[in-house]
C-alpha cells in the first residue's frame, strides 16, 4: 500500500494511507501513514461502528495537515473485539454440528451434513444483513463442495466456469466455502471477532479438513502455480501450528 | 492483532521476510485543505462489483467502484487467506469507509467525495502495480481529486 503512495504522490495526488504492518511502512517510507493496531482485514477497526470508523478516518485525514514528511503516526485507540485470546474466551458458535457417534465420518458425508445444518443459518444471515458475499462463483454451495471434494480425488475435475481454469476456480471455490460457513456462523446475536470465527472454522468443521486435504493435493501438483497455491492459499499461516505445518517456503533451502 | 508480536514466530518470520520495494526518497505534495479537497479511496482489498472479473494471482490491474455502489454489490476476491473477512461480510465500511467519508463531507469536514474509487489486489508485488497506479492518478485528476486515501486490508 505504501508504494502506491509513492507512485500517486509522484503524479501530484496527495495521499494518506493506513498502515497495518508497521515495519513494512517503516521500510517503504510513504508520504503519510497512520499505523493502526487492528486485526488484519479490519483497517477501520470495528464493523458496524460508524463512530469508531469515523475517528480512524479523522486521524487519517489529520495527516494531510502535517507540513512536511514522511510522517508515520500511531493510532492510539485499540478496537474492542480485537481478537485477543482473552476476548475469544466464552464465545460459542450457535452452529453445533450434530456429528454421528463412532468411527470417523467420511469427508463427503461430513460436508453434506454440515451444509444441511448451516443452510438455515446462512439464510438468516443473508436476510438480516441484506447481502451475502457468497455466490461470486455462480455455483450453489453444494456444487462448491462437490467441486472441492472432486479435487481431492484421483482425477482433477474440469472447471465449472467458462472464464476460469480449474485451479482458478479451486481458489475461488475455497473462498466461497469459507464465506458461506462464516456468514452462517455470524447469524448469532452479538459480535464475533475474526479470531473467534477462525477458531471455530479451523478447529471444528469438516470444511477445514477439506481445505487441509486440498493443500496437500496442491503441493503434489505438477504445476508450480498450483504448488504455490498449496503453500499460500489453502490454509492461513495463523492456523499452521494447529495442524503441525512448518513450511517456510519463503526461506531458501 | 496487527501488532507484530500478536503473530506467532512463523508468521512474524514471513512478514519480516517479505521483499519491500526500495525508494530513494519520499515525494511530497502539499494538498488543498481537507475541508476543501475532493477525496477518493483506493483500496488494496481486492474489492470488486459483483459480476466484475475476480482478481487472480499477480493481478496488477484495478476495479472501479462508483461512489454509489451499494454494499450488496461489493464482493472481495483478494487471493490471500491470511486476513479476516468476517468484518467485511458484516460491514463494508470496515474495509472501504465510504459512508463515514460521505458523512464527513455532509458535515463540511471534507470538501467532496470523488465519483469513482479504485480497488487493487494487495498480494501483488507493488512494483508490478506502478504503471496501473500512474494510470489511476490520471483518472483521479480527471475527477478533480486532490487526495487519495489508501486503505489496505
Amino acid at each position: 500500500m505504501g508504494a502506491l503512495g509513492h507512485y500517486l504522490e509522484q503524479e501530484s495526488i496527495a495521499t494518506a494511507g493506513i498502515s497495518l504492518i508497521r515495519p513494512h511502512t517503516e521500510a517503504i517510507r510513504p508520504p503519510r501513514a497512520l499505523w493502526v493496531p487492528f486485526e488484519l482485514g479490519r483497517p477501520l477497526g470495528v464493523p458496524g461502528d460508524p463512530a469508531f470508523q469515523t475517528r480512524v478516518l479523522r486521524a487519517l485525514l489529520s495527516l494531510l495537515d502535517v507540513p512536511a514528511g514522511p510522517v508515520l503516526r500511531d493510532y492510539p485507540e485499540d478496537a474492542p473485539g480485537n481478537g485477543s485470546a482473552e476476548e475469544s474466551a466464552g464465545w460459542a458458535c450457535p452452529v453445533s454440528f450434530d456429528r454421528p457417534a463412532g468411527e470417523e465420518e467420511a469427508l463427503d458425508a461430513a460436508m453434506q451434513r454440515e451444509l444441511r445444518q448451516l443452510q438455515p443459518w446462512h439464510d438468516l444471515a443473508r436476510e438480516r444483513r441484506g447481502r451475502s458475499t457468497f455466490g461470486e462463483a455462480g455455483l450453489t454451495i453444494e456444487q462448491v463442495s462437490e467441486f472441492l471434494l472432486a479435487w481431492t480425488g484421483d482425477v482433477r475435475p474440469a472447471s465449472l466456469s467458462a472464464d476460469l481454469s480449474s485451479p482458478q476456480l479451486l481458489k475461488l471455490a475455497t473462498e466461497e466455502l469459507k464465506n458461506f460457513y462464516l456468514e452462517a456462523a455470524a447469524a448469532q446475536p452479538g459480535a464475533m471477532t475474526g479470531r473467534q470465527a477462525a477458531d471455530w472454522f479451523w478447529g471444528q468443521t469438516a470444511a477445514a479438513r477439506l481445505l487441509l486435504a486440498l493443500r496437500a493435493v496442491c503441493l503434489a501438483a505438477p504445476e508450480p502455480d498450483v504448488r504455490w497455491m498449496g503453500h499460500n492459499l489453502m490454509v492461513p499461516r495463523a492456523e499452521w501450528s494447529r495442524f503441525g505445518i512448518e513450511d517456510r517456503w519463503w526461506r531458501p533451502a | 492483532m496487527a501488532r507484530l508480536e500478536s503473530f506467532d514466530e512463523l508468521g512474524r518470520d514471513y512478514l519480516l521476510s517479505m521483499p519491500m520495494p526500495a525508494f530513494e526518497s519520499t515525494p511530497w505534495v502539499t494538498p488543498s485543505p481537507v475541508r476543501e479537497a475532493r477525496i477518493a479511496i483506493i483500496s488494496t482489498a481486492g474489492l470488486q462489483r459483483r459480476g466484475d472479473r475476480p482478481f487472480s494471482v499477480d493481478s496488477a490491474d484495478f476495479r472501479l467502484i462508483p461512489g454509489d455502489t451499494p454494499a450488496s454489490a461489493l464482493v472481495m476476491s483478494h487471493i490471500s487467506t491470511n486476513f479476516d473477512r468476517t468484518g467485511f461480510q458484516e460491514d463494508v465500511n470496515v474495509v472501504l469507509p465510504l459512508d463515514p467519508l460521505h458523512d464527513l463531507a455532509k458535515q463540511g469536514e471534507v470538501g467532496s467525495v470523488a465519483a469513482m474509487h479504485y480497488s487493487f489486489m494487495g498480494a501483488t508485488h507493488p512494483a508490478k502495480m506502478e504503471g496501473t497506479a500512474r494510470h489511476v492518478a490520471g483518472l483521479l485528476k480527471q475527477d478533480a481529486v486532490d487526495i487519495a486515501l489508501l486503505v489496505p486490508v
